[in-house]
């Protein structure tokens, strides 16, 4: 009986195998088909018109492709009183992430060089008190950051929503760059020293050129962070410094005049653009950084 | 003179991280604490007046409300999301051909920010001419699917956004997991007539223990401040029925000027975060020295 199914079961099994896989692919199309269905009906709503979006379906291409509402998206749509578009909060976006971003990847870069590398009594304490700082949630430093900033005098303004970036993304960069530099022999400082270079020269000749990879990681870490993040951007801006999360928000939300669909979905795009662009052709960087975090490196 | 200060070194260029953490993270979550225990209202106060923010919180049915979604949201999400993350990384650790391709379309919503993607679902579950109105124009009148102007089933739509958004990220962990298994033990287990299902259930998911709690932890942070994807796909509303405490605490600050509420509620966040992740970091720690 054994023996029987035995020499039964190739041709049984690659019939059930062939049927097996064309489900599994059948599958894996429609779940593609389901991430793949709110970009779709963003794109296609924001290539319509008003008038279209109205009579028309969800899911259907536009009849008539018009980029008016992404005329009106990037500049004359109304975040509230102002009516501007989204064009100068793109730019405040901007320039928030590019400080934010250079500052603290050059800041993890160094806290990660001196814990890997350098280690004195209480750096392993320090380690975990910055990593638990990247655990907590926000909302518990909302308040007295709100004062301090008002305090410094930099309440509502682009170089104090910088400082809050720089400040609670240290810990999640020093995390990158310190379990790099941990994989760095400890022969290669040594060796440096006795040649006479000192701790900077080292950081400069030697670990930097070897960074490049976790550099990637960590910008794009942190530039998706920044740019993707709304809590700082609404507690700690104005009128005028608000970031692009922000005013799109806003956007979409504000009550004044006929709800223009295709403007809010032209606005979602442009807003997902810079993030989506560095994905697509950065992908395993980003996805490196992801999962940094979270799997043991 | 040079060698002390060449000694020295390392610790100054620590020192301004190190000070900025215990500043900005420890002293601050100390500030909230000590305000959460005074009776501050739109100016903090600090004289201490003992849990009676605590007894207003409990008290205050927009709380109750807030918290018992936190739950509600949190286990379907974190429950849905695992579960989708595994199948798909499952179906995709099969060999498939493309496999960098549809990889690439299940992660990239991770790359959006929650505001987009609240956008984006807002637009697609409003009744009148979302999906309920493309249902019905395919000639089924009767089909009603409201849940997001419906205060019963609103909480169910932000599920159904997040999980959109994070399973992705979770089937990469776990398809990063399946393939860190020992291809031997598979091998031999293959060789033995073993049933793929039962290599899965017995050998590889169990093995991939470390990679589920680091998942679990991952999404439950990300339920726990769970804000922004509130805040654009239904405002916290009907009413407040899709208050999260995230969203609780922000309107306490900033819209009702209710200090003491803010901070009471942000502590209780703490907490529940302490809980989830102190545990975890530990051992992860306690791991990295010995190891």
């Amino acid at each position: 009986m054994a023996d029987l199914t035995y020499s039964q079961s190739p041709s049984k099994g690659s019939f059930g195998k062939l049927i097996l896989r064309w489900i599994l692919y059948i599958l894996l199309a429609l779940f593609a088909l389901y991430y793949l269905m709110p970009l779709f009906v963003m794109v296609t709503t924001s290539l319509k018109s008003l008038e279209e979006i109205r009579t028309g379906s969800l899911i259907a291409l536009p009849r008539e492709i018009t980029f008016d509402a992404w005329k009106t998206a990037w500049s004359g749509a109304c975040t509230g009183i102002q009516c501007e578009g989204l064009q100068p909060y793109f730019w405040n976006s901007v320039l928030l992430a590019v400080p934010a971003v250079a500052l603290s990847t050059l800041i993890g870069a160094l806290n990660g060089y001196v814990i890997a590398q350098w280690q004195f009594r209480g750096a392993n304490l320090i380690f975990s008190l910055m990593l638990f700082g990247c655990f907590i949630p926000f909302q518990v430093v909302l308040l007295p950051m709100a004062r301090l900033l008002g305090m410094m005098g930099l309440a509502g303004s682009i170089p104090g929503l910088v400082f809050v970036h720089v400040i609670y993304g240290i810990g999640f960069t020093t995390l990158f760059f310190r379990n790099y530099y941990v994989s760095i022999p400890a022969e290669l400082v040594k060796a440096a020293k006795v040649d006479g270079a000192n701790f900077f020269r080292i950081f400069w000749s030697i670990f930097l050129p070897l960074s490049l990879p976790i550099i990637v990681v960590t910008v794009i870490w942190q530039f998706t962070q920044i740019w993707n993040d709304f809590l700082f951007g609404v507690s700690f801006s104005q009128a005028g410094t608000q970031p692009i999360t922000v005013a799109l928000n806003n956007i979409v939300n504000s009550t004044t005049g006929v709800k223009e669909y295709n403007v809010d979905m032209a606005a979602a795009i442009i807003a997902a653009l810079p993030t989506l662009f560095v994905y697509v052709f950065a992908g395993k960087y980003f996805i490196r950084g992801l999962t940094a975090g979270s799997v043991k490196g | 003179m040079t060698e002390w200060l060449e000694n020295q070194l390392p610790k100054m260029v620590l020192a301004p991280s190190f000070i900025a953490v215990l500043v900005f993270v420890y002293g601050f979550i100390g500030w909230t604490a000590w305000v959460s225990l005074t009776r501050s209202k739109l100016l903090p106060k600090y004289e201490l007046k003992g849990f009676v923010q605590y007894d207003k919180l409990f008290a205050s049915p927009r709380w109750d409300t807030a918290f018992g979604n936190l739950f509600t949201f949190g286990i379907l999400f974190i429950v849905i999301a695992m579960v989708l993350g595994l199948v798909l990384a499952i179906m995709l650790d099969q060999k498939i051909r493309v496999e960098g391709a549809i990889r690439t379309i299940y992660l990239y919503p991770m790359a959006l920010s929650m505001i987009v993607t609240g956008t984006a679902w807002k637009w697609i579950l409003n009744p009148g001419l979302g999906i309920e109105a493309t249902v019905r124009g395919w000639g089924f009148e009767n089909f009603s699917f409201d849940w997001v102007v419906n205060p019963d089933f609103a909480i169910y739509t932000i599920v159904i956004a997040a999980v959109w958004q994070s399973s992705g990220f979770v089937m990469a962990l776990f398809l990063a997991g399946l393939r860190s298994v020992d291809e031997e033990i598979i091998k031999a287990a293959q060789v033995d007539g073993i049933p793929t299902w039962r290599i899965y259930s017995s050998i590889i998911i169990p093995s991939m223990a470390p990679i589920f709690l680091s998942a679990f932890i991952v999404l439950a942070h990300l339920a726990i401040k769970s804000f922004d994807l509130v805040i654009a796909l239904t405002g916290g509303g009907p009413g407040y029925s899709t208050d999260l405490p995230a969203t609780y605490m922000y309107a306490m600050a900033f819209s009702r000027g209710d200090i003491g509420q803010a901070a009471s509620s942000a502590m209780v966040m703490m907490a529940v975060v302490f809980t989830i992740v102190v545990p975890y970091l530990y051992s992860e720690l306690r791991a990295k020295n010995h190891g």
